[in-house]
């Protein structure tokens, strides 16, 4: 966690709201599912995450969040990390739970309120909340009734309710019909106004034209990161397609880590057993390998 | 009518004792039966209550038939195995149920061989039924003490509790209070289960926790409703099984339980939500 990164000159604290990823490489037993990715997300972005499946874009939201701890290299968060709020891909919620609308709301604020403080004259809030998301009139509804897109709605009550500085949200439109993604994106805009930093990864290459002024292009490797016209071209997509490669089991240990702090490549490493592929190019953004690392 | 319920217990202490045992075990395990419920845990409870075999069996085999001595044994090895099957599953590939049914085939395996190494037929009995007619003063207060130490702990690790249950993945991003409160529920379960087995026998100690926690699934729709309507239905069951099983002089520990069966099984027929009738019935749908 504690390497000195790029240009040699130690980093200065990164201003605040900045996530700063230095080296990150992010993985599962060892395996990277996001390799070697260095870069600023500079506080108050809207910023897109885009890749094809399996190129890492819910593993690095992980990484951010805290939820997975870094392979490889460190992550720097703006202030504590339960300042961000994280919306997972649909999963892990029991909906059948019986829990109201209003009280999955609620968990937003944990943070200023924990597990004692009596919410009741803060019913308000949670109904402003509600009603912002289009909710109106579900408070009382259990969870276990809502459709899909419904409970979309009732996730992002629950992020308003965070009030956090940095909401990271994973496919938040995936099954989700084209009047609640507008309503939401609509809200995205509104956190974008107030300046907070939102990632999200996304699929849908026309919503984040529309509506994402930066974007990272991923497939494991960051294949281009900058303005989203710059980034989202035919060229980038191709080759972001052609890098996400399938889990290779014997893969070699990664040589660029020796490269890192131990001296120089051996001989003939670099090539084989390392399905980096052409990732090497330039064209990368802010993206580069051969910076000079300071050991 | 009355009198045949109440006669036993106005006739005979030892009736109002075993009552007043039950009714305090009636307002702690139901509602923590109600969150093992909901977290699909239901299974795993039976599991848990014969992890703590061993442990009554070796303060059997320390002290003979003593209570505190076999209540002592039975906490810590509960609290041993939740704790152990717990930290397997945070830290390890292995879930949950399958590393708690590791450990409790192992205990239970080593609690056999243990009250077998001495003691009779008759006093593996008792441990297994449960000595619920015989409950003396230091009894009844551990009873009264595990109600109230489950129902303030419970109401401290509610929200956290139900969060838990929902969305641990949103609680673990907020807070590190999903670990402790994970804990400090399996800690609930076990000291629930050390005194329903002091009552009702390990075997049938789920039985109080379980059965009117499942029964009020099918009255109640949300937690207000269920944990009140758990406690009330294993009331009755208590009531009902204890003057069952003076009347017909049938073991105590498996009255209550039946009692508690047969609730759950009219109430499949007749409750208000999901019951078989009210199906059948078929009424007419609203305009939204």
């Amino acid at each position: 966690m504690t390497r000195t990164v790029t240009s040699g000159a130690p980093m200065s604290r990164p201003p605040p709201g900045d996530i700063v990823l230095r080296g990150v490489t992010l993985g599962y037993d060892r395996h990277p599912a996001v390799h070697h990715l260095d870069g600023t997300v500079p506080g108050g972005a809207l910023l897109a995450l885009v890749g094809p499946n399996g190129a890492g874009k819910s593993t690095l939201l992980k990484g951010i969040v805290g939820e997975i701890a870094c392979l490889d290299g460190a992550i720097a968060r703006p202030g504590r990390a339960d300042t961000i709020a994280y919306l997972p891909q649909a999963a892990e919620i029991d909906r059948s739970f019986p829990l109201s609308v209003l009280d999955l709301a609620a968990m937003g604020l944990w943070r200023r309120f924990g597990p004692w403080r009596s919410l009741r004259r803060h019913r308000p809030d949670l109904l402003a909340a509600l009603s912002a998301v289009g909710l109106d009139g579900f408070a009382d509804r259990p969870i276990g009734t809502l459709s899909g897109g419904q409970f979309q709605r009732a996730l992002f009550a629950r992020l308003i309710l965070q009030e956090a500085s940095v909401i990271l949200l994973d496919e938040p439109f995936s099954g989700v019909d084209g009047r609640t993604t507008q309503d939401l994106l609509a809200l995205i805009r509104t956190w974008h106004g107030q300046g907070r930093t939102i990632v999200a990864a996304l699929h849908d290459l026309g919503q984040v034209t529309a509506h994402f002024p930066t974007t990272l292009l991923l497939a494991r490797e960051p294949v281009a990161w900058g303005p989203t016209a710059s980034v989202l071209t035919p060229r980038n997509l191709a080759r972001a397609q052609s890098l996400s490669e399938a889990w290779d089991e014997g893969a070699a240990i990664c040589a660029r880590d020796d490269h890192h702090g131990h001296g120089p490549l051996p001989p003939g490493a670099a090539g084989d057993g390392h399905s980096h592929g052409p990732s090497h190019g330039d064209g990368h953004g802010p993206h580069r390998h051969d910076h000079g690392h300071a050991a | 009518m009355i009198d045949l319920v109440f006669g036993p217990f106005l006739e005979f202490a030892f009736m109002r004792r075993a009552l007043v045992g039950c009714l305090a075990l009636s307002l702690s395990a139901p509602p923590v039966g109600v969150f093992l419920m909901l977290r699909r845990m239901s299974l795993m409870t039976e599991a848990m209550s014969h992890a703590i075999l061993p442990g009554a069996a070796v303060g059997f085999l320390v002290a003979g038939l003593s209570l505190p001595a076999m209540t002592l044994g039975g906490l810590a090895a509960g609290l041993a195995v939740a704790l152990l099957a717990g930290f397997v599953t945070r830290s390890t590939v292995i879930k949950e149920d399958a590393s708690l049914a590791a450990f409790y085939l192992i205990s239970l395996a080593a609690g056999v061989l243990l009250v077998s190494l001495r003691g009779s037929q008759i006093d593996l009995l008792h441990i297994l039924f449960g000595t619920v007619l015989a409950l003396d003063d230091p009894a009844l207060l551990l009873l009264g003490g595990i109600a109230t130490v489950t129902l303030f702990a419970l109401a401290a690790l509610y929200r956290p509790l139900v969060m838990e249950c929902v969305d641990p993945l949103f609680l673990r991003s907020v807070s590190r209070a999903g670990g402790p409160v994970h804990y400090a529920f399996l800690g609930l379960v076990v000291m629930n289960l050390v005194g329903g087995f002091q009552a009702l026998g390990t075997l049938l100690a789920v039985g109080l926790m379980l059965l009117p926690a499942i029964t009020a699934r099918l009255w109640a729709a949300d937690l207000s409703g269920l944990i009140p309507v758990s406690m009330g239905l294993a009331m009755i069951a208590s009531l009902t099984g204890l003057s069952l099983s003076y009347h017909a002089d049938l073991p105590t520990g498996p009255a209550i339980v039946l009692s508690a069966g047969a609730l759950y099984l009219v109430s499949l027929l007749v409750g208000t939500r999901g019951g078989l009738l009210l199906r059948l019935l078929r009424r007419r749908h609203l305009e939204a």
